[in-house]
């Protein structure tokens, strides 16, 4: 156990060297000149490399990723050119808006998706079941951005029962929780019904239902707790899904989470701010990654012994 | 093995069929098995893309002459509709429907070329990961990881905005993201192949490491590929409706479908749905459609991703 841990460290390190770097040649191939950008046209050149030598892009490549890194472990990723502040400053001061709203989507998520899994594995091959199905494929065929919009149209206008944009009393996050949460209730569910008919044709189950227990004990105390595990390790990586990748729905919502802090960072081309999210993400996201193959390695000794 | 110019066997054994007609039966009995709704979408999809010049009865990109309002017409069932614009006009008073018509192009084009890069990089990777092993596999893998880690609509976002909009810019910036998710399986997949063997034989016989790839190797892992790109085709239709919704997808004024649902926004809450709910629901159909084709074909190809 230690030696897969210890491995699965070192390869989580190696991912994300190779982001950064990824991130930091991306940028350096296609991201033009900035001091350019960030001059009225027509600077003088002498300005222009001044502006260049106090972001440090008149080193070489080399010594400005060194530098990067260095920074990093410092705790910096980096000043924003458009706010002209800290990169990290920025990401958490939206931080908690973002969690907000996929802490939402994810309890939106959970309660529709969970026990809509149980009850078609439960009810395999029925009404139930195929009603499954259908919100399976629909999770994954409506685009989140394009529920988000009909939701407006129909909560927001015709409804006129939610507000439609803007950060405020709880009624604010209602749509914007739905939309972003949808696909991961259709991830849910499916998920929760796969483990369920896992666990149903277990030999334990069998013999509780031998013993002559009724249904709703083997399915509510036995199957249900089993096939709950992988779902709740799966809800921690979705939890830091949601809390980065909600960009549309942020715009649309006028949210101001992570995610529209990013858009903007896109659109003002202020790479240092769209470099520093994303490495910040990435860091999460493969965080993420290595607890749940921990804590599943932990649960099933079989997993220790793969690659 | 029975050729179409074998004589009939004598004796009162029925005459088999020939060959060529055997082989036509077993198609047609996979084309009627297809299920049917994902069939008649995606060919109502296909025919519209082709023939967009055709079908569609105005110019995506310019006003439509003769409606009442200019802009903003409704569709024609509604009251003020005409049937000149049979689904409305937007703000510029180009036809939605012409619009809608030539965007499936946008959209085909794309979701096809960005899944066919996206599954031929990954599938190169994958073989040459898992059939070369040491450090080549090392090395892949180590990268696949990196960019899997990475929310693939941040990343695409990420690349749209350094390389700049363009719809073939797009199509590479989506086989750039998605080929990840091919590597890694079909990875596995040479894993075991490279153990059998008729792997083993052709080693022994002397084939050089690339004949061996090419020839023995990939064939046998083409179905799962096809599988795989069958299941992403839908999420590479909406990673690009998505990118042209933010604006760093397919530029204007070329009618991309994600596009439309962005130039609709700004007067969402006035009461004109159909420039919202058409091209939404365009993009669920094609999606779907892809997404039960590509359950079919699982189960039809490769029973062992049947739990994927």
């Amino acid at each position: 156990m230690r030696q897969f841990v210890l491995r699965r460290f070192i390869y989580s390190i190696i991912t994300l060297l190779i982001i950064s770097i990824t991130i930091f040649s991306l940028v350096r191939i296609a991201g033009g000149d900035p001091a350019r950008l960030y001059s009225e046209p027509g600077a003088r050149e002498e300005d222009l490399a001044r502006l260049r030598a106090q972001w440090g892009l008149d080193r070489s490549y080399p010594e400005q990723y060194f530098s990067f890194m260095a920074n990093i472990f410092k705790g910096d990723i980096g000043q924003s050119f458009q706010f002209n502040r800290p990169v990290r400053e920025l990401y958490f001061q939206r931080f908690t808006a973002s969690l907000q709203l996929a802490a939402g989507a994810l309890i939106f998520a959970m309660v529709v998706g969970i026990p809509l899994g149980i009850l078609s594995a439960v009810k395999l091959n029925t009404w139930w079941d195929s009603l499954g199905k259908i919100v399976a494929l629909l999770g994954l065929a409506i685009p989140n951005f394009w529920l988000a919009l009909v939701l407006l149209i129909v909560f927001g206008l015709y409804l006129d029962l939610l507000p439609v944009a803007g950060k405020g009393g709880f009624s604010n996050l209602i749509l914007p929780c739905i939309a972003l949460g949808w696909y991961f209730a259709a991830s849910f569910m499916r998920l929760t019904r796969s483990s369920m008919l896992d666990v149903l044709g277990s030999e334990y189950i069998k013999l509780a239902r031998l013993k002559g227990m009724p249904d709703y004990v083997v399915i509510g105390k036995h199957a249900f707790k089993n096939a709950l595990i992988p779902v709740v390790t799966w809800a921690g990586i979705y939890l830091v899904l949601l809390l980065n990748t909600a960009v549309v729905i942020e715009v649309i919502f006028a949210w101001p989470g992570v995610g529209s802090l990013l858009f903007s960072g896109i659109f003002q081309r202020d790479f240092p701010l769209v470099q520093g999210a994303v490495i910040v993400i990435g860091v999460l996201i493969v965080l993420a990654n290595f607890v749940v193959d921990i804590a599943y390695a932990y649960i099933d000794p079989r997993i220790r012994l793969t690659r | 093995m029975v050729l179409a110019s074998d004589p009939a066997p004598e004796l009162s054994v029925p005459a088999p069929m020939s060959a060529t007609r055997a082989l036509l039966m077993a198609r047609l009995r996979t084309v009627r098995e297809m299920p049917l709704l994902a069939v008649v979408i995606i060919g109502v999809l296909a025919i519209l893309a082709v023939f967009a010049d055709v079908i569609a009865p105005h110019d995506p990109t310019l006003p439509v002459e003769g409606v009442q309002p200019a802009f903003f017409a409704p569709p024609m069932w509604l009251e003020g509709g005409s049937a000149t614009a049979i689904l409305g006009t937007d703000f510029q008073g180009r036809d939605v429907f012409s619009r809608l018509v030539h965007g499936s192009r946008v959209s085909i084009i794309v979701g096809l070329v960005g899944t066919l890069a996206a599954a031929a990089i990954g599938t190169a990777m994958g073989v040459l990961s898992g059939y070369l092993g040491r450090w080549v596999d090392s090395v892949i893998m180590r990268i696949t990881d990196a960019w899997l880690a990475l929310p693939s609509l941040i990343f695409a976002i990420f690349l749209a905005t350094l390389v700049g909009p363009s719809m073939w810019n797009i199509v590479i910036i989506l086989g750039a993201v998605f080929w990840t998710r091919y590597a890694r399986v079909i990875r596995g997949e040479v894993l075991s192949l490279r153990e059998r063997e008729f792997v083993k034989l052709a080693e022994v016989a002397g084939a050089s490491k690339y004949r061996v790839m090419l020839r023995h190797i990939l064939p046998n892992v083409m179905n799962t590929t096809i599988v795989l790109a069958s299941l992403t085709i839908g999420v590479v239709i909406i990673a690009e409706a998505s990118l042209s919704f933010l604006g760093v997808g397919v530029p204007p004024p070329a009618p991309a479908w994600g596009s439309m649902l962005a130039e609709a926004r700004p007067t969402l809450l006035t009461g004109r749905w159909w420039l919202t709910v058409f091209p939404g629901l365009a993009i669920m159909l094609v999606v779907l459609a892809t997404q039960i084709m590509g359950d079919w074909l699982r189960v039809k190809l490769d029973p062992q991703l049947r739990n994927l």
